[in-house]
Formats: structure tokens, sequence, C-alpha cells
């Protein structure tokens, strides 16, 4: 063999081998839960509706199925496991949450104030509230706080001794439940906005920070805000 | 090939001119340098003057550079000078002058370079602990306090993924967001409620660690300069550790005042319920807030959350 081969077969075999190392680390990378896209109806143009509900453990099927986590309902009514949401700018966003997670005091109570909802309140079972105080009750099951967005909403928790107390989602509303909604302005900044949890609900993990606390698709996410 | 005698002392004679035009080159490049460096480019070097702090640290910044400045140019000057001048050219086969050492030179050499030192030396320890150089007001027991008879007490809270303040001054509020007044002396009271982070006012001169349990304390006293500045976390802490910033700004007194007093009434629900002022926001052992902290102290602390 002479120089010239010798040379490119070591040249190519280098870029083969570089090749497979990024085509795996991006890979890795691009795994992303799924994006829900919620679009106004043609009635109401700058409104959209979004539901979520949040569980203890999502269920098998999914990649880590006893962490707790966040589905979204899309537009076939069906519950997609994701944290992100996609709403255009400019635009009231109505959420309604589905909590059938327990909850326990806030580890900063300031995480029990509604902020950046139009009036910050939401409406708890029925009632309107600006501040659960988290050392009552079962506390707060987990919050939906998107800094730049200035929107922090505490999601109040239930007794984990209900007697229907859901296992594994998606849970169904025969299982005992806490509906909060409410409704909060998308701005005129596309962007996304990373929303995430401030409840440490990482069970079995530091302080309960890490695991689902730390991944996408479970307590941290997105609000793509797109024009 | 040998050199004749005569060739030897032509080629020193050149060499010897050739150092003093060296020299006064340098000479030059280094006092248009420095006046660049100290009026020029000086007020403009980071972080800026938008408090004693930071102001202090542009100061360092300015001696530095002025103090590298002629190093660097005499690196520069010599490199320069030898590649235009200083090379053979084809058909020279002669050798170089034998080089005997310059005892003078040397001596030059040895001192400016130890002064150079020894003087960075002082100077580097002078700054870290005289008032507002880089260390003397910071950590759990800062070595120098100011004097300021009223200070702005601002607790600093990080957690895995955002910072906190709490105003003891004012009934003990927390909010999410900072407004400075101008002209004020404020003692920043640095905690974490999780993990390590690391509280960094990059225009504000300040950075102090966020630790778990510990009280990092940072002096500063903002200038009458309005603006905003950065707060960043600077210590790997997690998934959204790149999310961990906002800005914060440094507005007229009265601007603050007005500020502070509607965050109170805004906040005054939620204050109610935070625990009693402490310098550490250390949550329960027992759990508050998910329930997987050791369910004991395991550093034998009395709690103080
Ligand atoms: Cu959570
Ligand atoms: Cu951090």
């Amino acid at each position: 063999m002479n120089k010239g081969a010798r040379i490119s077969i070591v040249l190519v075999s280098a870029a083969v081998a570089v090749g497979l190392i990024l085509f795996g680390i991006f890979g890795y990378l691009r795994t992303y839960p799924p994006t829900v896209v919620f679009t106004p109806s043609p009635t109401q143009p700058h409104t959209v509706d979004v539901t979520l509900q949040v569980d203890p453990d999502v269920g098998p099927g999914h990649a880590h199925p006893a962490w707790p986590g966040w589905f979204a309902k899309n537009a076939q009514g069906k519950w997609v496991q994701t944290t992100l949401y996609q709403v255009p700018e400019r635009t009231y966003v109505h959420v309604t949450v589905y909590e059938y997670d327990s909850g326990g005091p806030l580890r900063n109570p300031i995480w029990g104030k509604v902020t950046g909802t139009v009036g910050n309140d939401v409406v708890l079972n029925g009632k309107t509230v600006s501040l659960l105080d988290a050392a009552q009750g079962f506390g707060v099951g987990h919050t939906i706080v998107a800094p730049a967005l200035g929107l922090s909403v505490p999601v109040w928790g239930l007794s984990g001794t209900e007697k229907t107390f859901c296992q594994t989602g998606p849970c169904t509303l025969s299982n005992a439940h806490n509906v909060e909604t409410f409704t909060f302005y998308t701005g005129n900044h596309p962007h996304n906005y990373r929303w995430q949890c401030f409840i440490p609900c990482g069970a079995g993990y530091l302080n309960g920070n890490g695991g689902p606390m730390a991944t996408t698709g479970y307590m941290a996410g997105f609000w793509k805000v797109v024009a | 090939m040998a050199m004749t005698e005569e060739a030897m002392r032509e080629r020193k004679e050149y060499a010897k001119k050739a150092g003093w035009k060296i020299f006064a080159i340098w000479l030059v490049l280094s006092l248009i340098g420095e006046v660049l460096v100290l009026y020029v480019w000086g007020p403009h070097m980071p972080p800026g003057d938008m408090t004693t702090s930071a102001a202090s640290q542009q100061f360092d910044f300015k001696v530095l550079t002025a103090m590298v400045v002629p190093v660097l140019l005499m690196v520069w000057v010599y490199g320069a000078w030898s590649l235009i001048n200083f090379h053979a050219t084809k058909t020279d086969r002669g050798d170089g002058i034998p080089l005997r050492g310059n005892r003078r030179v040397q001596g030059i050499w040895y001192v400016t370079s130890a002064a150079l030192v020894l003087f960075l030396a002082g100077f580097g320890t002078y700054e870290l602990i005289n008032g507002n150089g880089v260390g003397s007001g910071e950590g759990p027991s800062p070595i120098w306090k100011p004097t300021a008879k009223h200070m702005l007490v601002v607790q600093v809270i990080a957690q895995q993924w955002r910072f906190t303040y709490r105003w003891p001054q004012f009934g003990g509020m927390e909010t999410t967001s900072i407004d400075l007044p101008a002209d004020t002396t404020i003692q920043f009271d640095v905690t974490s409620l999780d993990v390590i982070h690391d509280f960094w006012a990059y225009q504000l001169g300040v950075k102090a660690d966020a630790n778990p349990d510990v009280n990092n304390v940072a002096y500063t006293t903002t200038s009458n300069q309005l603006g905003r500045f950065t707060v960043r976390c600077d210590e790997l802490c997690g998934i959204w550790h790149g999310a961990m910033y906002n800005y914060g700004h440094v507005v007229s007194k009265s601007a603050f005042y007005t500020w502070a007093s509607n965050m109170e009434a805004q906040n005054a629900s939620v204050t109610k319920l935070l625990p009693p002022f402490a310098t550490t926001y250390t949550p329960s052992y027992s759990g508050a807030g998910g329930g997987y902290y050791p369910s004991y102290d395991p550093n034998g602390h009395a709690v103080t959350y």
C-alpha cells in the first residue's frame, strides 16, 4: 500500500469515528418529549385552552414510570406526557390543572403566592385564591413557575391517603383530584420560556431536587410562545 | 568561518546601536500605551464604577494592565526588530559574535522584574484586604466592614433555580426581583436553600458563594450611576443553571423607596407566612417542601428555618 492510501485510510476512519461520536451525542441531546401545540379557536382568536394534569407517578409506558410528571391534553383529547407547550403570542392562555398528587409544606413559602396570572389569582375548586399557605391542609403539590413570564402558580396538594388516590398516570376524574384554573397572557416576545416546579419532588434524590426535577418532560419544561 | 577582529567590532557597534534604537522605540510606544491604558481604555474597563467594589476592581485592572503593557511591548518590539533586522542574508555563512554575559543588562533585568513582581505581590495583598477590595468585605466573617451608619440589608437566597431577595428592613418581605438605591451602602447576606450556588452581580463588582447553612456577607456602596445590572448564578448547579439569572436596577433613592413599599404591600400576605428573618434560610430537616431531607439534623445544628 502506498503512502497516500495509508493516509486516506487513517483520515477516513478518524472521520467515521468522530461522526459516530457526534451522532451519539446529538442523538441523545435531541431526545425531547413531544410538544403539544395549542391553537386558538376560530371564534375566540386571542385565547387558547390548556388542560394539564400532574400525577404522583406518570405510570408504565414512560421512561421513568415512578416519577411524578405532567400530562397535557392534545387537540385530539389524548393525554400526552410532556412539559413542552406551544402557545401563540398576544394570547390569553386559560389553564386548567387537574392535580392528583399529594402535597407538603413549602421549602420557601414565597412560592405559595400566585403571580403573573390575570388578577394574580387562581380558581381552586371553585374558589378564587391568591395565596396558598402550604403549612395548612395538605400543602402544595407542585408549582408552575416561568420566571421570565413572571408566572408563578402553586398547585394545591391532596392527602396521600385519599380512598381514590391515583397511583399511576394518566389519572382520571374518578380519582381524587383538585381542579385549579387560571389565565395568563403570553405577551409579545416570542421565546421559549422555561418553566419548572419549585417543590423538590424528586423522591430519592438529594434534597428531592434530582430526577424528575431536572428532567424535561417531568418537572421542567418550556412554554413555547410563538409569533 | 571565524570572524576577523574588524568584523567583530563592526557587529558589536551595530548591535549597540540597534539596542539603543530598540530601547527608544520601546520607550515611546510604552509611554503612548500607558496613556491609552490609563486615560482612554481604563475608564471603560469592566466591571465599571457602579459601586465602590466595581470601581476598585476597575482600578486593579487598570494597574495590572499598566504594569503589563511595557513588558509586552518589550517582547513585541524586540521580536519585531529581530525579525526585520537580525536575520542573516542568504550568502552570509559567518559565525555570530561569541556571546558573553552582560552584567549590567542582566542586573537591570533582574532588578526590574523583581521590583515588578514584588510590587504586584504587595499591591495584590493590599487590594485584597483594603476596604472595598476584592476579598476584604466578603465571606462568612469579613475582615473589613464599611463604616456607614445605615446599611441596606439584602438577603440573597439561591435555590434550584432562582434567586429571591429578603428585605429585613422592609418587614422581612421577600421578592423575586431586586432594585437597589443609589448612593447607599449595601450588605448582601448570601445563602442557599439547597445546593451550592453563587451570587454574581457583575456590574456591582459583587460575587459571593451561596452555600446552604452558611451566611456569606458581601458589602458594597452604590454610586449615583443608575442602570441595570445582571445577577447570575456562577456555580454549576443543575439543569437550569444557565437560566439562573435575572436583572436588577440601581435606581434613585426615592424610586427605590417607592418600589420597596409597593413590594411590601404586594407581598404582605406571603410575608406573614415566611419564617422569621435569619441569616441562613435552611429548610427544616423535618422535610419542608418535599420531605426528602434526612429526618435528623446531620450536623447537630440548631435549625434556623
Ligand atoms: Cu414537582
Ligand atoms: Cu445556581
